[in-house]
C-alpha cells in the first residue's frame, strides 16, 4: 500500500511548513489566489479610469482633423449657420446650437431649484418617517422616466397645452424643453440638495431651537446658509444634466436652428443636432467630423461641470 | 400659567405656512409623475393586448406588434449586464476592500463620476468611434450593449460599494484573525452579507438600460427589422428606439400606438425600479447589525 503511506506523509507537517507559518510566509495555494484576485479587482477599479480616457481619445480620434482643417474657430462659436448640407458652401456654425443648449439648460435649472429646494428642506427638516421615505422613492421614480418617454410627452401632451394656454402657434420651444428638462433635473438636485442640508451638524440646529427659534427659521437662517456649498453642487449638477439630456429636448425642443428671441421659440440643442444628423453623415466626411467635435465640446463642458460639483462636495465633507 | 404671545402665535403661523408651502413643493415634483403616468395608462391602455406585444409591427408600423422591439431590448439588456457587471463588481471590490486612500483611488473615483455624468450622446459617439469603427463590430447588438455597458458601469459600482461598505469592520476582522487571506474573507463573509445589495444595483442598471435611446441608435438599434436577431453581430429593434421612431418619424400613426409603446416602456422601467426600491426597504428592516 504504497501511495497510501506517501499520503499519510505528504499531509503531515513538515518542519518548513512550521518555520514558515513562525517567520508569517505563506505562499500557499490560497495566497496565489488572494494575489490574483487582488490584481483583477485593481484592473476592475482601473477601467472607469480607461473608459473615461478611452471615450475622449476615440471620439477626438474622430473629429480632430476637421479641428485641424476645415473647421474655422471664429464660425464655429460666433456663427449661427449650422448649414453642413449645403452642396456649395457648408458652414459650420455652432452659435446658435450653443445658445438652444444654454437656454433651455437655464430655463430648466431655474424652474428647478425652487421645487427641488423647496422639496429638499421639507424631506430633511420637516418630513418623518414613512412620510419622508414615501417622498424619496416617488422623487427616485421621478428620476427613473427615460428619457425618451419624457420627449414623447413633451411632444403629445405639453406641446398642445401651450398652444392652448399661450395662443401660441407652435408648443415645440424653449418653455417646453425647459419645463421637461427642469422635472428631469429636479431629482438629483433635490437628492443632493438633500445631502447638503443633511451634511449639517444638530448642533447648529440645537443651538438655534434653543434661542426659541421656529423650524422653518433654523431651516432658512442657520440650515441653508450653512450648506451653502452643497446646494451650489446641486445646482451644478443640475446644470450637467440638462446640459447632456438628448432624446428630451430633441423631441421637445422644435429642432430648429435659431438663436432665441424669448420662451416662445423654437430652437436647437447641442445634442440633439448629433442625434438627429450622424445617421445620415458619410463616416469620415467634413459634417460627419463637426458631429464629432460638438460631442468634444460636450464633453468638456460636462467634464468641468462634474470635476468643480466634485470639488465642492469633496470641500465639504473635509470641513 | 403659559400664555403664548403675539410674537409666539405669530410665529406659529408663519411655521405652519412655511411646512405647507415646502409640502407643495415637493408635491409638484410628484403631481407630474401621477399625471404623466395616468395620461399615458388612459390613452396607452387601450393599444395593449396580448397580440400588441407577440406581434411583428406591420403596414410601415403603424399597426401590429412590438414584439420584435420587445425582444431587441431583452437582448440588449442582457449583452450589456453580461459586460458591465463582472467589471463593476470587480471595480467596487477594489474600491471598498483593497484601494488605498491616495491620489489614485481619487482618480478612480472622479472617472466613476464623469463616466455617469457624460452626455448620453457623447457615449454614443464613443460607441460609434471604438465599438463599431476601431474594433469592427459594425452595427450589431455587441457595439450598442457595450456602449450601454460603459454608460451604465456606474450605476453597478456605485451600489455594489455602497453594500460592501455597509458589512461592518469587525466581521472582516474576526475572519482575519482566523488566517483567512482577504479574498476569502471576501468570497466567505463580505459578499455573501452584501449580495441582496449587490442585486438591488443590477436591477437598477436593468431599468436604466431598458430605457436608454440616445446611446444605442447608432450602435446597434434598428428603426424597422421585423426579424429576431440571430447573434450578437445582429442589429436590432428597440422599444426606446421604436417610440422614438413612431412618435416622430412615421407619418400616420394611429394615435394610442405610440402612447401603447411609451406605457410598455415605463412600465418595464418602473417595475424594476420598484422591484430595486422594494428590496433595499425589505432589506433595511431585515438587517440585523
Amino acid at each position: 500500500m504504497e501511495p497510501s503511506t506517501t499520503d499519510i506523509q505528504g499531509s503531515t507537517p513538515s518542519t518548513d511548513a512550521a518555520n514558515s507559518i513562525h517567520t508569517g510566509d505563506r505562499r500557499d495555494l490560497h495566497w496565489y489566489i488572494d494575489k490574483g484576485v487582488a490584481g483583477l479587482v485593481f484592473v476592475g477599479g482601473v477601467s472607469a479610469v480607461l473608459f473615461i480616457i478611452g471615450i475622449f481619445v476615440f471620439i477626438t480620434r474622430e473629429g480632430f482633423e476637421f479641428i485641424g482643417g476645415a473647421m474655422n474657430l471664429k464660425e464655429f462659436f460666433l456663427s449661427p449657420a449650422w448649414r453642413p448640407t449645403s452642396d456649395s458652401n457648408p458652414t459650420y456654425g455652432a452659435f446658435a446650437l450653443i445658445v438652444g443648449t444654454a437656454s433651455v439648460t437655464g430655463l430648466a435649472v431655474l424652474t428647478a431649484i425652487p421645487f427641488s429646494l423647496g422639496s429638499a428642506i421639507y424631506i430633511s427638516e420637516f418630513a418623518e418617517g414613512r412620510y419622508r421615505e414615501g417622498l424619496k422613492i416617488m422623487i427616485e421614480l421621478l428620476a427613473a422616466i427615460p428619457s425618451v418617454v419624457w420627449g414623447f410627452i413633451g411632444l403629445v401632451i405639453m406641446n398642445p397645452l401651450i398652444i392652448e394656454m399661450f395662443d401660441v402657434p407652435i408648443g415645440l420651444t424653449v418653455l417646453n424643453a425647459g419645463i421637461i428638462l427642469g422635472l428631469m433635473a429636479a431629482p438629483i438636485m433635490t437628492t443632493i440638495a438633500e445631502d447638503a442640508l443633511k451634511a449639517v451638524p444638530d448642533h447648529y440646529r440645537e443651538a438655534a431651537e434653543a434661542l426659541g427659534a421656529t423650524r422653518w427659521q433654523i431651516a432658512w437662517k442657520v440650515v441653508l446658509p450653512a450648506a451653502k456649498q452643497g446646494l451650489m453642487a446641486a445646482v451644478l449638477l443640475g446644470v450637467g444634466r440638462g446640459f447632456g439630456e438628448t432624446m428630451a429636448v430633441l423631441m421637445a425642443s422644435g429642432h430648429s436652428i435659431n438663436v432665441p428671441d424669448g420662451v416662445f421659440d423654437s430652437v436647437r440643442a447641442l445634442t440633439a443636432t448629433i442625434a438627429a444628423e450622424l445617421g445620415e453623415t458619410a463616416v469620415g466626411s467634413d459634417h460627419y467630423q463637426a458631429l464629432f467635435t460638438l460631442g468634444i465640446l460636450l464633453f468638456i463642458v460636462t467634464f468641468v461641470i462634474n470635476l468643480s460639483a466634485d470639488l465642492v462636495i469633496r470641500g465639504i465633507r473635509k470641513k | 400659567m403659559f400664555e403664548a404671545s403675539p410674537l409666539n402665535q405669530r410665529n406659529k403661523r408663519i411655521e405652519r405656512g412655511m411646512r405647507v408651502l415646502y409640502l407643495s413643493m415637493a408635491l409638484m415634483l410628484i403631481v407630474p409623475v401621477i399625471v404623466i403616468l395616468s395620461v399615458l395608462v388612459i390613452k396607452g391602455g387601450p393599444a395593449i393586448s396580448w397580440a400588441f406585444l407577440t406581434e411583428d409591427p406591420i403596414q410601415g408600423m403603424t399597426a401590429g406588434g412590438i414584439f420584435p422591439a420587445l425582444m431587441g431590448t431583452v437582448a440588449l439588456v442582457i449583452v450589456a449586464l453580461i459586460a458591465s457587471v463582472p467589471v463593476g463588481i470587480a471595480a467596487a471590490l477594489y474600491l471598498s476592500e483593497y484601494a488605498p486612500d491616495n491620489w489614485f483611488t481619487r482618480l478612480i473615483n472622479l472617472a466613476i463620476i464623469n463616466l455617469a455624468g457624460v452626455p448620453s450622446i457623447v457615449h454614443a459617439l464613443f460607441g460609434v468611434g471604438a465599438f463599431v469603427l476601431f474594433f469592427e463590430f459594425g452595427t450589431s447588438i455587441l457595439a450598442a450593449s457595450l456602449t450601454l455597458a460603459v454608460m451604465t458601469l456606474p450605476v453597478v459600482i456605485v451600489a455594489t460599494r455602497e453594500s460592501l461598505q455597509a458589512v461592518p469592520m469587525s466581521f472582516r476582522e474576526a475572519c482575519w484573525n482566523m488566517g483567512a487571506t482577504r479574498w476569502q474573507t471576501i468570497r466567505q463573509v463580505v459578499l455573501p452579507n452584501a449580495i441582496s445589495g449587490i442585486l438591488t444595483g443590477i436591477i437598477l442598471e436593468v431599468s436604466r438600460t431598458a430605457g436608454e435611446t440616445a446611446p444605442i441608435m447608432f450602435t446597434g438599434a434598428a428603426f424597422f427589422l421585423p426579424f429576431l436577431p440571430e447573434g450578437v453581430f445582429d442589429q436590432t429593434m428597440a422599444l426606446s428606439l421604436h417610440l422614438f421612431v413612431v412618435a416622430t418619424q412615421v407619418p400616420d400613426v394611429p394615435p394610442e400606438l405610440p402612447f401603447g409603446v411609451a406605457l410598455v416602456l415605463i412600465g418595464i422601467v418602473l417595475a424594476m425600479n420598484s422591484v430595486s426600491i422594494a428590496f433595499r426597504v425589505y432589506l433595511r428592516g431585515k438587517k440585523k447589525w
